[in-house]
């Protein structure tokens, strides 16, 4: 059991890498991606409904999802909502405000994040938007790991709730390459602990590490930014691919890098289709 | 600023259901910060939830309470539309309090349907 | 002629008070008020200060109680076998007992079990629900206060180190 898991993960990365040669950008097959990624995922735990996977470890474990339900009930991560709320309705000192950055008014847009920016030639998150929209309307872009980055996409991800995922790969060699880019950093292995991000969320997805049960990469990104138990804080995209870098021992990249955010491009796109679960409590 | 009380306080017949989430560090003493220094003991002593004068549930905290507390009770006597105020003090001498109106018991579910916030 | 605003802050609060008072009584509500005013705020004179500093499950309950604990089938806790996480475990606490005064919550093997404890007035439910501190793999112990004795449940809770802290 547990070896032809092993063998289907390698058979899944092993697809993958074959049908995108290095180099050869016109080989790069997204919708062939998606179809294996989720076929992978739905055959491994055939009882695990889709639209489930996007509660992460909880989709795994039904003594852990008591519990996170109780929590949930009442979650601790109301208070970034509010305070996101807030910060919406806060102008910035030029008088305009979040809203005017955004498409909607920034209601109930975060199921489109990230996206391809064809002026700018590259990925734009959620959390880079916000930064961008604060600098062009002449105020200090906030720190990508802290509460009040975590705070407005809490409030953006809350109005999101229940929408699906849509992540759009437009027909252009740098969409596709920074796609693709996403996915090697996926794949690939790195740190002292010599894992890479499919070790633990493909691979060993489902499995007890200590006592944390590991989530599925498939709807993986849907419940952020999430109140983790072990912070007691709120952490972002940002704030949670520079720890398990760490944990992995392995250097982080900087916030935001280009790298990251084409790794949230690849992921959110496997997630097209779930529902946004965010924001979200985790232990 | 935003309240550090969170309250959801729904009735449904003569019962009333109150949860409550309070903000605040609940900090133990035990644990030391980035400079290796013991963050002293900040955390809430009494939470207290009054209606109509009376007092319908006190609450006492030590530090084993976890950060951004929550709580969960319930009480005869109350109907929606009424107040229910919920005030809490702590170690440091800090406090909050809210006033908050009960609902009823369709209100929780046509919450989340629309994305709203309600304390 | 003394008008309030000119008063320094501090004096100009008592000067209000002492008003207030003043014409409060003699319209009778001053007793409402100060009824009113104390049932509103949380008052910290309530706080069990000893119990709270007791390093011992059995010292806790004494100071908490001043009477030992039964065992009883109906003080009901739910808690979960393994915490997800030490720093938040969800736990409920619910009696069928009649005459329910209060309810407490300890943890043994933390360095001062006394969790919580609640008032429980006429009309309020025995039923709490909390989240909790674990430092380590304890027994945690509900007590329950009716017609005037003392009835406990526990149930220990493992705790160990989540795999993903970061």
């Amino acid at each position: 059991m547990r070896m032809s898991r092993a063998l289907t993960a390698v058979g899944l990365m092993l697809a993958l890498a074959a049908a995108q040669p290095v180099g050869a950008a016109d080989a790069v097959n997204p919708d062939a991606d998606f179809k294996a990624f989720r076929d992978y995922f739905t055959k491994r735990f055939p009882n695990v409904p889709l639209n489930d996977f996007v509660n992460g470890p909880y989709s795994m474990d039904a003594e852990l999802r008591k519990q996170w339900l109780a929590i949930d009930d009442f979650p601790p991560y109301d208070f970034a909502v509010d305070r996101g709320k807030e910060m919406f309705a806060t102008p910035f000192k030029n008088g305009k405000s979040y809203g005017d950055c955004f498409p909607g008014k920034g209601i109930g847009v975060r199921q489109n994040y990230p996206y391809f920016d064809d002026k700018a030639g590259e990925v734009i998150t959620l959390e880079l938007a916000l930064n961008d929209c604060r600098k062009a309307n002449g105020e200090e872009p906030y720190s990508y790991v802290n509460d009040d980055m975590a705070s407005l996409t809490a409030y953006m991800a809350f109005t999101s709730r229940g929408k699906l995922f849509d992540i759009k790969i437009p027909n252009d060699p740098r969409a596709l390459a920074a796609y693709q880019t996403g996915a090697e950093y996926f794949y690939s292995r790195r740190g002292q602990l010599n894992f890479s991000c499919a070790s633990c969320h493909v691979q060993s997805a489902g499995e007890h590490i200590r006592t944390e049960v590991l989530a599925p990469a498939l709807g993986i990104l849907a419940a952020m930014p999430i109140y983790r138990s072990e912070w007691g804080s709120m952490g972002t995209i940002s704030r949670r691919f520079v720890t398990c870098n760490i944990q992995v021992r392995g250097v982080p990249l900087q916030p935001q890098d280009e790298l990251y955010r084409d790794v949230e491009y690849y992921l959110s796109y496997m997630s097209n289709g779930l529902p946004i679960s965010g924001p979200g409590a985790r232990p | 600023m935003a309240s550090t009380i969170r309250v959801r306080a729904v009735a449904s017949g003569d019962n009333t259901e109150v949860q409550a989430l309070v903000q605040h560090p609940m900090d133990s003493g035990f644990v030391k910060d980035a400079k290796g220094n013991l963050i002293p003991p900040h955390h809430i002593e009494v939470v207290e939830f009054v209606h109509s004068g009376k007092a319908v549930f006190t609450a006492l905290w030590g530090p084993a309470v976890a950060k951004d507390p929550y709580v969960k009770f319930s009480f005869k006597g109350a109907q929606k539309g009424d107040d229910l105020t919920v005030s809490w003090v702590d170690n440091e001498g800090g406090s909050d309090s809210l006033v908050a109106k009960i609902l009823s018991a369709a209100w929780p579910a046509w919450r989340w349907l629309c994305g709203c916030l309600v304390h | 002629m003394i008008f309030a605003k000119d008063l320094p802050g501090r004096t100009r609060r008592r000067f209000l008070k002492g008003l207030l008072a003043v014409v409060a009584s003699s319209l009778g509500l001053r007793a409402w008020l100060k009824t009113a005013r104390a049932a509103a705020a949380a008052d910290v004179a309530k706080w069990p200060k000893e119990a709270f500093a007791q390093k011992t499950e059995a010292d806790a309950i004494k100071a908490l109680y001043g009477k030992e604990a039964e065992v009883s089938d109906k003080v009901r806790l739910d808690a979960p076998e393994i915490a997800e996480n030490g720093a938040v475990v969800p736990i409920t606490v619910s009696s069928a007992l009649p005459d329910v005064t209060s309810i407490a919550v300890l943890v043994s093997e933390n360095p001062f079990p006394l969790a919580s404890a609640y008032t429980i007035p006429p009309g309020t439910s025995a039923m709490v629900s909390n989240r909790l501190k674990m430092a380590k793999t304890s027994k945690v112990v509900a007590l329950v206060e009716s017609a005037g004795k003392v009835y406990s449940a526990s149930k220990e809770v493992k705790v160990t180190v989540g795999g993903c802290g970061g």
